[in-house]
């Protein structure tokens, strides 16, 4: 071998390996404002990562959890980073689905994370995904409506003054409710409301034993509350209102509170899309003196499916994507206002995003207040505050909001409902093998 | 002859002809007309019809995000292909039971639309398992292959429906002259049954563009076509009705113009037959 072939033969192995080390990864996300900012800047990770490049797949969070979920039980392969909810972390990291995140580097700063997102994310002491965006519930209330009605909201209100404003506030007539809560039936629909409810009642799902608490008097007392409510203050067609029908009769002037997710916040506050942007007050979601607020928790996060042939790409691109240098980029782009929120503590401490975003204070109280371990006033068996971290909770879920959705409409009673709720949830778990 | 028709019959019948044709029309004509809103327009109560603001915002929104391009390829090669494969396949099979049946072919028939009864959803995981091992995820190849496997018994049904009606004899007519089996389906068959087989490949590729299942579930980012990329426009926090109806005027627009350019074709097949 002459020291031609020997040069051209190191030559072509250096530029192969060169085109070997540029990878493509695929991550798969949901469509939502945060998200789609994310891809718009992307070009500042791949400037500092020449060797990587990014392909997204984004979809509508249904046919998004229904494509992911398909792919890694298959162990399929087609993405190597995947958005995820608080509801799936757990599942899947006790299933061997997903890798740790171990090295997300030095910089990266994990105990920055706010605690209650973080401690629903660790499962035996190991993060399995990042957060990029968090959020709770909170009360949005017209402050104009109250004032005309003489009304002063708290900080921290209870079920009974938000009941009686309600009433007070409705004027039929005119078309403003006093209230408008989720009524379409789904497990993340009516349920995520309910259940985050309920745990302000003092109902939970399952006792210690996994056995079903439909029958007990908390469930009856919660959803006797929130039906009259909504039948004496909500507006008409309430069974098949959602976030984003809530959202257009909030935005809309038709509604005088309207509890949901934190994220709302910058939605109804925005005149490009709210006719009321300058007249909304919030405060924490309700309680009843029991000691838990109804307010839920939830976080999109990144992860890495087990498997992966491209864990360090991909840990680099988690790193930078939900990292601190990643909440500056935006606010140097777009703003403070649409840095994403409810993840980080030092994003909550700096002086500039509290000025730009008023609901601030009111979102980390909120995210603080809940505490996904202990969801419930008596103990429980179960991770989640407005879901059950178990896989057969989509299905049970929506099965009853569908109970709940009736007993709103006016399909069935209360006692009804939750009477089939006690046995359909039975008969599930006892299937499930949780109870004999 | 021509009936006899009165006046105020035509004008009742063109009415009733109109409101049907309306109120079948008006959904398209709704997102089309939201996808030139804003967002707060969109969703505002009561809505407007046509006195707003006109917008192409979400237009450049959508072309902004999304690669237009690539979605639109993959449906063209993914529908078309599928359909001239199936049609490949199917107008033998068509002849076969059309014009040599035996006691079987109606078992054979009902047993091809059987496979039409199952819920895609029920062979999701066997159908995944087996694209993942033989490298089929996310290509085109294999959304040709299960849309042409989706859509075959369908075809196969219309093309004999359509050879039905094509009197035996005259094959067999060219099968005294000394044609060949394959010359007599290529030169005799086939030109005789063109308006059937017009409208069953316009119609196959209608419905193999607008398959929103297995074009969803087996593609991610190099194959997924339109559906896929208006599925990237609905979301259930936030405002999003007017970009999502943007997305899905650009993605239904090709296939209704040419919808409109064939409909001659269309409904000339439709009614092949009656009107022979």
């Amino acid at each position: 071998m002459n020291l031609r072939t020997f040069l051209l033969g190191t030559c072509s192995a250096v530029a192969l390996s060169g085109l070997a080390q540029a990878e493509t990864l695929t991550i798969a996300t949901v469509n939502n404002g945060d998200m789609i900012r994310m891809q718009k800047l992307t070009e500042d990770f791949t400037s500092k990562n020449p060797d990587i490049q990014l392909e997204w797949v984004t979809l509508e969070e249904n046919v998004l959890r229904q494509r992911v979920t398909t792919d890694i039980a298959t162990k399929g392969g087609q993405y190597d980073i995947m958005t995820i909810g608080t509801y799936e972390v757990p599942i899947w990291a006790k299933q061997g689905w997903l890798l740790p995140l171990d090295n997300l580097g030095a910089g990266y700063d994990v105990d920055d994370l706010l605690p209650a997102i973080r401690s629903g994310l660790t499962i035996d002491g190991k993060l399995y995904a990042a957060p990029f965006y968090g959020e709770s519930s909170m009360v949005m209330y017209r402050k104009d409506l109250f004032e005309k009605a003489g009304l002063t909201m708290p900080d921290a209100p209870t079920w009974d003054f938000i009941a009686d404003a309600a009433r007070k506030i409705t004027d039929k007539n005119a078309e403003i409710y006093g209230i408008c809560l989720r009524g379409k039936a789904g497990w993340g629909e009516n349920m995520a409301f309910l259940t985050a409810t309920a745990n302000a009642f003092g109902a939970r799902w399952f006792d210690e034993n996994w056995k079903p608490q439909f029958d007990q008097p908390e469930w009856k007392n919660a959803l006797d509350f929130y039906v009259k409510l909504m039948n004496d203050a909500g507006p008409p067609g309430a069974s098949s209102n959602g976030f984003n029908e809530n959202l257009s009769l909030f935005q809309t002037g038709k509604c005088g509170m309207w509890i949901d997710a934190t994220v709302a916040a910058s939605f109804v506050t925005n005149p490009k899309e709210s006719t009321v942007a300058d007249k909304v007050g919030f405060a924490l979601a309700p309680d009843t003196g029991l000691g838990k607020r109804g307010n839920w928790l939830w976080a999109w996060n990144l992860a890495i499916p087990a498997g992966s042939q491209k864990v360090a790409s991909a840990e680099k691109f988690i790193a930078w994507a939900t990292g601190k240098d990643y909440l500056k980029l935006v606010a140097d782009k777009e703003g403070w206002a649409n840095v994403p929120p409810g993840t980080r503590t030092s994003l909550y401490a700096n002086p500039e995003y509290q000025k730009a975003a008023p609901f601030a204070k009111m979102t980390l109280d909120s995210i603080n207040a809940a505490d996904p371990k202990n969801p419930a006033v008596k103990p429980v068996p179960y991770v989640g505050v407005q879901f059950v971290a178990i896989p057969e909770f989509q299905g049970l879920g929506t099965a009853v909001g569908q109970q709940f959705s009736a007993a709103l409409a006016g399909q069935m009673s209360v006692d009804q409902a939750l009477a089939s709720a006690q046995q359909l949830t039975e008969r599930e778990m006892t299937k499930a093998g949780y109870i004999k | 002859m021509a009936r006899n028709v009165s006046t105020q019959r035509k004008i009742v019948v063109t009415v009733v002809a109109w409101t049907i044709g309306i109120l079948i029309f008006f959904p398209i004509l709704w997102t089309f007309l939201t996808s030139f809103k804003t967002e707060a327009e969109a969703i505002a109560s009561p809505p407007s019809l046509f006195f707003f603001d006109w917008t192409t915002e979400n237009y450049h929104e959508v072309q902004s995000r999304s690669n237009y391009f690539l979605h639109f390829m993959n449906s063209v090669v993914v529908s078309v292909g599928s359909t001239l494969i199936g049609l490949i396949i199917a107008i033998p099979s068509a002849w076969a039971m059309a014009f040599s049946p035996t006691k079987r072919t109606k078992d054979v028939l009902m047993w091809m639309l059987s496979t039409k009864m199952m819920p895609s959803v029920g062979v999701l995981v066997p159908m995944y398992l087996l694209f993942r091992n033989t490298g089929l995820l996310d290509t085109r190849t294999g959304l040709v292959i299960v849309l042409t496997l989706i859509n075959l018994p369908i075809i196969i049904w219309m093309l004999y429906t359509y050879f039905k009606e094509i009197p035996g004899e005259i094959l067999e007519a060219a099968r005294m002259d000394g044609a060949s089996l394959s010359k007599e389906i290529i030169y005799v068959l086939t030109p005789m049954a063109i308006p059937g087989i017009a409208s069953t490949l316009l119609l196959n590729i209608i419905l193999a563009w607008n398959e929103a299942f297995w074009t969803l579930n087996l593609s991610a980012a190099k194959a997924a076509p339109l559906t896929a990329f208006i599925a990237s426009y609905s979301s259930p926090e936030g405002l999003f009705y007017a970009k999502l109806s943007a997305a899905s005027t650009m993605a239904i627009a090709p296939i209704l113009i040419l919808g409109w350019f064939s409909q001659k074709q269309l409904v000339r097949g439709l009614t092949f037959g009656a009107v022979k």
